[in-house]
């Protein structure tokens, strides 16, 4: 009997979502194994510090969870490649003036590649995670990714870097659910996560900000510079720019007869520019490394919604090529906080058709030219 | 879940209760059942079955009945016999290093470390060799510096090496030292006789001998001054307070009994397949290192390193086909330390997280060993696999 049950790993987290698409999955009639990462210790901080999704008590209550439902469970060590991985990008793409989404990065080089791997060592044929995002079929065989019914909750923008290899091997039970109702099957089932709030921060960071775990991990980050307008006015000094992320307002630390907002960074010159908000708008972006779910790019131009953060709401726009393989958004309206480094994600109604990461603006010749008229 | 076989290779971690050991204990849950302390009938039958569970454990200890003591498990007896040595050195103004190994069971490092730390007395972690076995030298060395105790594991937990207990004791008994043994992976599987080993105090615990967990005992040579541990209603001769736990004491009785009558047959069925283990496991896993002793150690125990391997993600790829096995730096959280023990033997940081150690029983078969094998080489063989596209 058990030969013929589909075997399904499970990463779960401790949280409600990764445990309830267990029990889905168990119901569903799947040979199911729970595994969960250990991703960072932070040493910086002692060693005693873990990350958010790997604290002893998520292990606990993830470890209660496969328990409860009569599924093994095993926590792998996931430390050097998260650390390689993950981190590594993080603080790479700070570095470089950019403000990198580290879960996407996570999804494609940890979840749905040395997880994967190891599940399919394991003979799994699936592996499932608690991400509100839903895979479809297209009718000629290949792999849809499609948002969760719970549109407020939707995570396919997390999972835009996925390909067709992964795709069919993936199941997100908990995409055909609300979050409501997640919360509500685990207190069904007697869940403690059940009345757990959800995560928010990068789990890796812990209790810190990224700003102070920036600052233990790359000092060097923490480099001071200028800050200055487009036309090269110096207002102040910043104490590093990985401290700024685009659109950002509160903190500046400089007067101005007008609120000040951030519009851009340049890393080479350790440049902070700073405008108004008629400044902040941009009606277009650049997206490279592009991962199209269909591996294979759509006839250019066409018509699209792009999501700009993972919090953002999809923006109507048209999707040009560019020379590099890549797309350019042309927004119908202005966009105010586009960010480099984070991911465009381009969608048409519920169909996530893939996405890139948001190029640098090509500020660098317009700030050099601005710091060579400041005074002094 | 539901592996086609299961396969249990942990027996140094625990044994399942032999049958006739259960069939021995079953009248004294709900027929026997008093307090063995009481005057009454219930009470002196308890009593009985206590006495009678004490003289025949003495005979195959081959000491009196009085110098057993009977405990809650291995720790405790370790704890008892540490403390109430070190104590009473303490309180007499006699001298009070405490002389131990640094391979041992953590119920005694840890109990060594808290009371040089309490008390503010000298401690002395003779060094081991590749083996795991004490220097001889070194421990005479330390010995000759005086101490109220040495304590020697008898069969190392992790590297199955066996110390020559009879040459040490007689080191520390020249030396006025009380020599104790932590004999809980040798009990029921080693000779146990106290005099031909020379030893002042023994530890045994009896579910790693096919009796019931939450039992062990301490034998603790008449004369030995000992200051009990856990006080109150004055049970075992004032050295531990407790209400008797009839029934799991005459299941450990009637363990070591069984493994005492039939030792010599465990004995030859254990070898024969541990030996098949080595070999399938030297053989199928590339770079795989015996450790401990190749020849002197515990018949039942094959302990290995198999270096570069996430011994973690081994022991999931083994359970996830049924086959129990455990590891010096086995870890539920995701986050190995190397294994101490591996690390005091002289291994490498890396190499001491990957030790695997496999044990075996009554009840393992010769086809339990080889499929065992097949699957610990496939699974080997995957996760180098895995770990290269990750090189």
């Amino acid at each position: 009997m058990t030969s013929q049950r589909k075997r399904v790993v499970v990463a779960m987290s401790g949280g409600v979502d990764s445990s309830v698409a267990a029990a889905l999955l168990l119901e569903a009639g799947y040979d199911v194994v729970g595994m969960m990462m250990r991703l960072w210790t932070d040493e910086a901080a002692g060693g005693a510090e873990h990350n958010r999704c790997c604290t002893p008590d998520q292990m606990r209550s993830a470890r209660a969870v496969a328990d409860q439902l009569g599924i093994p469970f095993y926590v792998l060590d996931t430390q050097a490649v998260f650390r390689e991985t993950v981190v590594r990008y993080f603080i790479d793409g700070h570095r470089a003036g950019d403000t990198p989404n580290p879960c996407l990065a996570c999804n494609r080089q940890i979840r749905f590649d040395w997880l994967l791997r190891n599940a399919l060592a394991l003979e799994a044929d699936y592996m499932a995670t608690g991400h509100y995002a839903r895979v479809s079929d297209d009718g000629v065989g290949r792999r849809q990714l499609r948002k969760g019914i719970d549109e407020s909750k939707d995570q396919s923008y997390v999972l835009s870097v996925l390909n067709q290899g992964q795709l069919s091997r993936a199941l997100f039970p908990i995409g055909e659910y609300t979050k409501a109702q997640a919360r509500q099957i685990a207190a069904r089932l007697g869940f403690d996560a059940a009345s757990k709030k959800d995560s928010q921060d990068l789990c890796f960071l812990g209790d810190q900000d990224y700003r102070s775990f920036l600052r233990r991990h790359a000092p060097d980050l923490s480099q001071k510079g200028p800050i200055v307008t487009r036309d090269g006015e110096i207002l102040g000094e910043h104490g590093g720019l990985s401290n700024y992320t685009i659109g950002q307002r509160k903190g500046l630390g400089v007067s101005s007869n007008q609120p000040l907002y951030v519009l851009a960074m340049n890393p080479s010159r350790q440049a902070l520019i700073v405008g108004g908000r008629d400044e902040l708008g941009r009606d277009e972006l650049v997206a490279t490394g592009v991962n199209w779910i269909s591996e294979e790019a759509p006839a250019m131009p066409f018509r699209a919604e792009v999501k700009i953060r993972y919090q953002a709401t999809p923006q109507r726009a048209w999707i040009e090529p560019t020379d590099n393989g890549g797309f350019r958004a042309r927004f119908d309206a202005p966009q105010r906080d586009i960010t480099p480094g984070q991911a465009a994600v381009v969608y048409q109604g519920e169909l996530c058709l893939g996405g890139g990461l948001i190029a640098k603006f090509d500020e660098a010749a317009e700030t050099r030219a601005s710091l060579q008229r400041a005074p002094g | 879940m539901g592996a086609e076989r299961e396969v249990y290779l942990d027996y140094s971690a625990s044994t399942p209760v032999d049958r006739r050991v259960l069939e021995a204990m079953q009248p004294y849950f709900s027929e026997i059942y008093g307090n063995p302390s009481s005057a009454h009938r219930q009470g002196r039958l308890g009593e009985s079955a206590i006495e009678d569970a004490r003289r025949r454990i003495a005979a195959i200890l081959n000491c009196r009945p009085a110098e057993i003591i009977f405990t809650s498990c291995g720790s405790e007896s370790d704890n008892l016999a540490l403390r109430g040595t070190a104590w009473a050195a303490w309180k007499r103004g006699k001298p009070t290093r405490l002389i131990t190994t640094p391979v041992e069971h953590s119920a005694v490092t840890e109990t060594v470390m808290q009371l040089g730390a309490l008390l503010d007395i000298e401690t002395d972690f003779v060094a081991v060799d590749g083996r795991g076995l004490v220097d001889e030298a070194a421990f005479e060395a330390s010995c000759a510096r005086g101490g109220a105790i040495a304590s020697v594991i008898y069969a190392n937990n992790e590297l199955g090496s066996l110390n020559d207990l009879a040459r040490l004791s007689a080191i520390a008994r020249e030396n006025g030292i009380v020599f104790h043994t932590d004999a809980v992976q040798a009990g029921g599987q080693l000779s146990l006789d106290v005099e031909a080993l020379g030893v002042d105090l023994l530890s045994l615990s009896a579910h790693k001998f096919y009796g019931p967990k939450g039992v062990g005992l301490l034998y603790a040579r008449d004369g030995v001054d000992l200051i009990g541990a856990q006080t109150g209603g004055g049970h075992e001769g004032g050295m531990r307070a407790g209400t008797h736990n009839s029934a799991f004491i005459v299941g450990m009785a009637r363990a070591l009994e069984l493994a005492h009558q039939e030792s010599e047959a465990r004995r030859a069925h254990f070898s024969r397949l541990r030996d098949r283990l080595i070999d399938g496991v030297l053989e199928r896993v590339p770079g795989a290192i015996l450790t401990g002793d190749p020849v002197r150690r515990l018949p039942s125990h094959a302990s290995f390193i198999l270096p570069g391997l996430d011994v973690n993600a081994l022991l999931m790829h083994l359970d996830m086909k049924g086959i129990a096995a455990s590891s010096g730096s086995a870890c539920k959280t995701g986050d190995p330390e190397p294994s101490a023990i591996l690390l005091a033997a002289g291994y490498r940081r890396e190499e001491a997280l990957c030790g695997l150690r496999l044990s075996v029983g009554m009840a393992t078969s010769e086809t339990d060993i080889d499929y065992a094998l097949a699957v610990l080489g496939e699974a080997a063989l995957k996760l180098r696999r895995l770990k290269r596209a990750y090189a």
